[in-house]
């Protein structure tokens, strides 16, 4: 159950987003989409087509969308999607030697699944942590001062952990920031 | 008395979470203090920054510990409760303690200080007081003036007088106004508004509300940066919370007066921080930027009239209604005034957010705040204005920060990125960078932007790559000079900043790239020779056995001797023994 393209795509998932009021608007498509891809991880051709049929806004304008905004992918990732900052103060401080340690380590390029199912990398333009550079953000925790070293180790911890919690169901989610007080 | 610990991106980033979860479970029942997270200080080389703060007699004193690791989290508590412990470890050092001495922080009066995520502390520090005042007992354009008076000017980047626009969007004709705020900050090296945003979310919802009042608009939005999972979380629970106290919503202050804010999350475009194409992308568009006239303030949002400002102009706001615009403009040169955010990184001793007056020079910030270069190696450059901007070299350090005599040395004002280099930073390969980042961020529309700096990418790549060809440095310079003037948007317009800049200022670099097939700052892989000194090597083989390419050879026991033609410039073998040397 790696990484789910197996499975059957529910577009019923979705409606209750879609049914809400004042959403079903051209304004919001952007924000239909980021929905659809935090529920199914990625934006499936037939969600894209169930979106259209819809809203009644034309599968070529979505289309459009999607591929303008790099946030939107039309391919599975894997279960920890790893965003490795390619930022000025990132690259000026050797963000291009922790990429290689990453493919090292995945034993796969960009975008793609590592052949476990746990990681799919993407570079991005800056996470806002300059200050740490280099720096790679996986789920919503940042990882600062990063060597090639430290970033193996962080994806071989994370690897080992999840492996270890397969059996044991409905563990919360770690690493999970927000509710401060 | 009370603990706080700095949790803002950055603090978390370097393990404050686990400290704070320490510090909060080790609380006891006695104990007479809390445990507060509070957003960014400033000082994120320090991080995790916890502060103790005693109340001795009608003052209140801080100690602050810095780097602190969760073990070290029981001994703080120790401390607080008076308690002999190892604290003193930890405690920050006086000359970091100074850092924020040299600065002027207005945007960031809060940052740092108080809980963001409570707008009583917001208010106790007199939040929305400013807000309070304008709709009580100020007409819109009161508010106005006052901002004129101050001089603000915007903090996005291009420095438009903010009254002006206010002004504008007020006068266009029709009922349904727009107030919206950039978040997007999409320069790759800045995080002045994601720390700004985190740190005090209620002095950017304040100032949006400002400048509702002033143009008479209903609705406000933020588009903010998806790559902020946390200021997006805060700013949700600041506009609950203002939204509960009334500050929100129809007849404000039992006035005439009805506004609400939304937060939208960009999808990630870095041509989505341009006015005219973040209000696209509002609208569920690709987010195109268009031809100005008309500008936003006459037709933006649903071609309604809009303000668009950046987060930072929006904090600056309610410290200018409240102290005064002439305050502010006591503040800065002659045209440039007030204090400025920067985001401080690269290879700085002291990295950070720091906000100091403007007219202070380059060095002030380098040397004086951030504590000069890391490893102390040479200065060489300092980045400012991203993707738009340019590099200044050390040799112009003493120019004063100043929209104009920024704009002279070739950079911008900018946003605040600065990003500061040493000597094995190559300038080329930074020309390349931006142009690489510019190229992917195109949005496409025009051609200039689009076919231009692309064909000026293939010629740095070849450049980096050993292949550069002798007038290739005049080829860039008048592609860049035609791409200024035909593309459509600014992003187009000021992307070749870069490359001309590091032309100007680091020509040498070019012509060592073209010329002599070197790269001096030891960066630029294909042009680099690795040698293995035989005097040195002990002929123990690793170095043979590790070389993917097979281009090392030697017998065991004698010295190595690497085939050039063979070498594919890895660098395995200088990592891995100090008897290859790199040239
Ligand atoms: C390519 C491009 C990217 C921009 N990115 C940003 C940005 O990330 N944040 C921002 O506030 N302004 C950005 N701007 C400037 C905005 O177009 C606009 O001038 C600014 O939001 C106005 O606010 P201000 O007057 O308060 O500075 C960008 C401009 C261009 C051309
Ligand atoms: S450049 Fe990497 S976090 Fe900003």
């Amino acid at each position: 159950m790696a990484c789910g393209c197996a499975e059957r795509i529910d577009e019923e998932l979705l409606e209750p987003f879609l049914s809400q009021e004042g959403i079903n608007a051209k304004g919001n498509l952007i924000a239909i989409l980021q929905k659809a891809q935090d529920i199914y991880g990625y934006l499936p051709a037939e969600i894209l087509a169930y979106i259209a049929r819809r809203t009644g806004i034309k599968p070529a304008k979505i289309m459009s969308v999607v591929t303008f905004y790099t946030q939107f992918r039309l391919k599975p990732v894997g279960k920890n999607l790893i965003l490795l900052c390619q930022g000025t103060a990132c690259h000026v401080n050797g963000s291009t030697v922790i990429e290689g340690a990453i493919q090292d380590t995945l034993g796969v390029g960009e975008g793609d699944i590592s052949p476990d199912g746990l990681f799919t990398y993407n570079n991005v333009a800056c996470i806002g942590c300059c200050s740490l550079a280099p720096v790679m953000m996986i789920g919503e925790k940042a990882y600062g001062g990063l060597t090639k070293a430290k970033a193996a180790q962080i994806l071989k911890g994370i690897g080992q952990e999840q492996e270890g919690r397969e059996g044991q169901e409905g563990q919360g989610q770690a690493g999970r920031e927000g509710a401060a007080v | 008395m009370r603990i706080t610990v700095g949790k803002g991106s950055c603090g978390i980033a370097a393990g404050a979470s686990e400290v704070f979860d320490r510090l909060e479970g080790g609380l006891l029942a006695s104990d007479s203090f809390s445990v507060t997270a509070t957003g960014c200080i400033g000082t994120c080389y320090l991080e995790p920054i916890v502060n103790v703060e005693a109340d001795v007699e009608a003052d209140t004193k801080v100690h602050t510990f810095v780097r602190v690791t969760p073990a070290a989290a029981a001994e703080i508590l120790k401390f607080a409760r008076n308690l002999p412990s190892d604290a003193g470890k930890y405690a920050i050092a006086p000359e970091d303690l100074d850092v924020l001495g040299g600065q002027q922080r207005i945007a960031l009066r809060n940052c740092g200080v108080i809980n963001p995520e409570s707008i009583d502390e917001y208010m106790a520090r007199q939040g929305y007081e400013a807000y309070q005042t304008c709709v009580q007992a100020r007409t819109p354009e009161e508010v106005i003036e006052e901002i004129k008076i101050s001089g603000l000017s915007g903090r996005g980047g291009a420095g438009f007088p903010t009254w002006f626009k206010w002004n504008a969007a007020r006068g266009a004709p029709g009922e349904e106004k727009y107030i919206i705020c950039n978040a997007d900050e999409g320069d790759p090296g800045a995080f002045m508004d994601r720390a700004l945003i985190e740190g005090d979310p209620h002095a950017v919802l304040e100032g949006m509300m400002i400048a509702a009042y002033a143009i008479g608009a209903r609705e406000g939005m933020i588009y903010v940066r998806a790559e902020y999972p946390l200021a997006i979380i805060r700013l949700g629970k600041a506009l609950e919370q203002a939204r509960e106290k009334g500050l929100l919503g129809e007849g404000i202050m039992g006035r005439d007066f009805s506004f609400d804010i939304r937060i939208k999350a960009g999808a990630g475009a870095f041509v989505c921080g341009e006015e005219t194409a973040l209000i696209a992308s509002l609208e569920g568009e690709r987010g195109m930027p268009r031809i100005r006239p008309p500008f936003p303030a006459q037709s933006g949002y649903r071609r309604k009239p809009s303000n668009i400002n950046n987060v930072e102009t929006y904090a600056n706001i309610p410290w200018i209604i409240r102290s005064g615009g002439a305050a502010f403009a006591a503040m800065g040169t002659e045209n440039s005034k007030g204090a400025k955010v920067f985001a401080l990184a690269g290879k700085i001793a002291k990295g950070g957010l720091v906000e100091v007056a403007m007219g202070k020079t380059i060095n002030d910030v380098v040397y004086g705040v951030g504590g000069g270069i890391t490893g102390g190696k040479a200065f060489k450059a300092v980045q400012m204005g991203g993707p738009s901007g340019g590099c200044i070299p050390a040799s112009l350090g003493d120019t004063m920060i100043d929209y104009r005599t920024l704009a002279a040395t070739g950079a911008i004002m900018g946003s605040g990125g600065m990003v500061v280099m040493d000597e094995s930073t190559c300038m080329v390969d930074i020309a390349r960078f931006f142009l690489d980042f510019t190229c992917k961020e195109s949005c496409g529309k025009c051609t200039h932007c689009r076919v231009g700096n692309r064909r000026m990418l293939e010629i740095l790549d070849r450049i980096c790559d050993g292949h550069g060809q002798e007038g290739d440095v005049d080829l860039l310079y008048n592609l860049a000079v035609q791409i200024k003037d035909g593309s459509l948007c600014a992003l187009g317009q000021t992307a070749p900043n870069p490359v001309l800049t590091t032309i100007r200022y680091f020509r040498h670099e070019y012509e060592d790239h073209i010329l002599h097939k070197k790269c001096t700052a030891h960066h630029c892989k294909q042009l680099l020779t690795y040698t293995i000194d035989d005097k040195q090597c002990i002929g123990c083989t690793m170095c043979a056995l590790e070389c993917a390419a097979n281009a090392i050879e030697g017998r065991f026991r004698q010295a190595h001797a690497i085939d050039q033609e063979k070498c594919d410039k890895c660098g395995v073998c200088a990592e891995m023994c100090h008897a290859v040397s790199v040239e």
